[in-house]
């Protein structure tokens, strides 16, 4: 019953609870409708413009993990590199630590000029958030790896490219989902900005929906479309995230199973 | 490699180690952690080398692991000279050195999974008898940090003797364990020992531990590192680390060791 009441009820109540004063701040009129519409009003917006906001999100999606699965397919090997030779570790490993502190969104006038309103550009700055994080936990990961592992395979008869993939990797698991979750984080974010900056013909995705909900005062559409961007990133968090880290708190006994 | 000679007992290998020299390099000075060692193991011998640390021990079992390399002399396991790890010499490490993000029998398996000539099923076999040998086989799909040290240590004892080598190396495997769970390895270590029929090398600084487990035992000496006394512990097993004939010997070899070190600095 204690486990159903903090499980259920209580997040039911809390986000109703929300909602609720929402509603009473419209009504109450401490702000103008026009700024603030009611929750009705955003409801409504999201129920009738449900294929608009499903195409858009599907276009964003799109950029979104494309640009994401780049940005790991060249992060984790490069930074497995730049863990194992010290030559790249003082020059990629330095080059991406200083890229890393940069927001991502710093990326788009760049891309702007490089590639024009094109995908390409949208590609690009969602690789730049993604790989540099990528980058830096793979490292980090490999260097955090006990000796001892890698000792007691070759007693066991492996090396080279083995010990790699059946030991150094899985051993730096923890580092490594960390930073494919910080990655996410950084390409979700600089896709967003880039998508409301950039106005391109290839696709009208959500944040274009969003700059469009600003340019046209429509706040329903401005709130609606923001309620669906958290709405993907909790399920990505869900998705794509959560049974990695069942398995990494299993299996290494870190933090507690819920 | 098949399934019955990867279950068959021995045959143990002879170890022979010919002036072996090893240095470290510092910056300030060299490490001379051995100095012409010589010494050589019968098929199916248990040897314990004892000393104190820093005498080399560890560095000569790392050698005879083929895990480090001798700047002189050689290692022979059955007449064939030692050039780099192989699965006819398992070493146990201090630690468990297990890994994490596999289950018990995930670990054992490990070892296995590089050994050709045999299937998957006949891997999950061998796995399986050694888990039951060292009595973990209800513990097999556990994760390993909800073991005890005791466990752990067992599961890396499995993981050694799956690949069924003729030479076991143990570097001080039992010493991070709490006084009761050592007594219970001792027991179950001869047992397997005598079992399995392996030629035993397991370095120590615990005296006790090493009349009780060793057929002989090696005392060494560092700077440099060298081997200064050799005793045979002729007790029956399985043998009990509280007896009184044990503690005999145990202070016999004490007395040696602090014969030998008498003037330096105790630790």
């Amino acid at each position: 019953m204690k486990n159903l009441a903090s499980r259920v009820l209580f997040p039911i109540l809390f986000f109703a609870g929300l909602i609720a004063l929402w509603h009473y701040l419209v009504a109450s009129r401490v702000w103008s409708p026009v700024l603030l519409p009611d929750p009705a009003e955003v409801w409504r917006y999201l129920a009738q413009a449900t294929p608009e906001l499903a195409s858009a999100t599907w276009v964003t999606m799109k950029r979104l993990l494309l640009g994401y699965f780049v940005g790991i397919a060249i992060g984790l090997p490069v930074g497995l590199l730049t863990a194992r030779f010290i030559a790249l570790r003082n020059s990629v490993g330095v080059l991406a630590l200083g890229l890393q502190t940069l927001p991502s969104v710093c990326w788009v006038p760049l891309a702007l000029v490089w590639f024009g309103q094109t995908e390409g550009a949208m590609l690009f700055v969602v690789v730049m958030g993604t790989v540099w994080s990528v980058i830096l936990a793979a490292e980090n990961g490999v260097r955090s790896v006990p000796p001892i592992y890698a000792r007691a395979a070759r007693t066991m008869g492996s090396k080279g490219l083995h010990t790699w993939l059946k030991v150094i990797l899985p051993a730096s698991l923890p580092f490594i989902v960390s930073g494919m979750k910080q990655g996410w984080a950084f390409a979700w974010r600089s896709l967003m900005a880039a998508e409301i900056y950039v106005t391109i013909l290839t696709g009208f995705g959500l944040g274009h929906l969003l700059h469009y909900g600003r340019e046209l005062n429509a706040m329903e559409q401005v709130l609606g479309v923001m309620l669906v961007i958290v709405a993907i990133g909790l399920a990505a968090d869900k998705i794509l995230f959560a049974p990695w880290e069942r398995f990494l708190h299993r299996r290494w006994g870190t933090g507690k199973e819920e | 490699m098949s399934l019955t000679e990867a279950l068959q007992v021995g045959p143990a290998a002879k170890l022979a180690v010919e002036g072996v020299t090893k240095t470290f390099p510092l910056k300030r000075e060299t490490v001379r952690a051995l100095e012409n060692v010589s010494l050589s193991v019968g098929e199916g011998e248990f040897v314990c080398l004892v000393g104190p640390s820093g005498c080399g021990k560890s560095t000569l079992l790392n050698i005879v692991a083929g895990l480090e390399s001798p700047n002189a002399g050689t290692v022979r396991s059955d007449g064939k000279a030692v050039e780099g790890p192989g699965r006819d010499r398992m070493m146990m490490f201090q630690e468990p050195a297990l890994f994490p993000w596999l289950d018990v029998f995930g670990n054992v398996l490990f070892s296995l999974s590089l050994k050709p000539g045999l299937t998957d099923q006949e891997r999950h076999e061998v796995a399986a008898f050694y888990l039951e040998l060292v009595g973990l086989t209800r513990f097999q799909h556990a994760s390993i940090h909800e073991l005890s040290g005791g466990m752990k240590q067992r599961v890396a004892l499995a993981r050694a003797l799956a690949p069924n080598p003729r030479v076991l190396l143990m570097d001080e495997p039992f010493a991070a364990l709490d006084a009761l769970t050592r007594e219970q390895l001792y027991g179950d270590l001869q047992r397997i020992w005598a079992a399995r029929r392996k030629t035993i090398l397991f370095v120590t600084h615990n005296v006790r531990e090493a009349a009780c487990l060793g057929d002989r035992v090696v005392l060494f000496s560092p700077n440099p590192g060298r081997i200064t006394h050799e005793f045979r512990v002729d007790l029956p097993r399985p043998r009990d680390i509280n007896s009184v004939a044990l503690a005999e010997y145990a202070t016999q070899i004490t007395s040696a060791l602090k014969g030998r070190s008498a003037g330096e600095v105790s630790e």
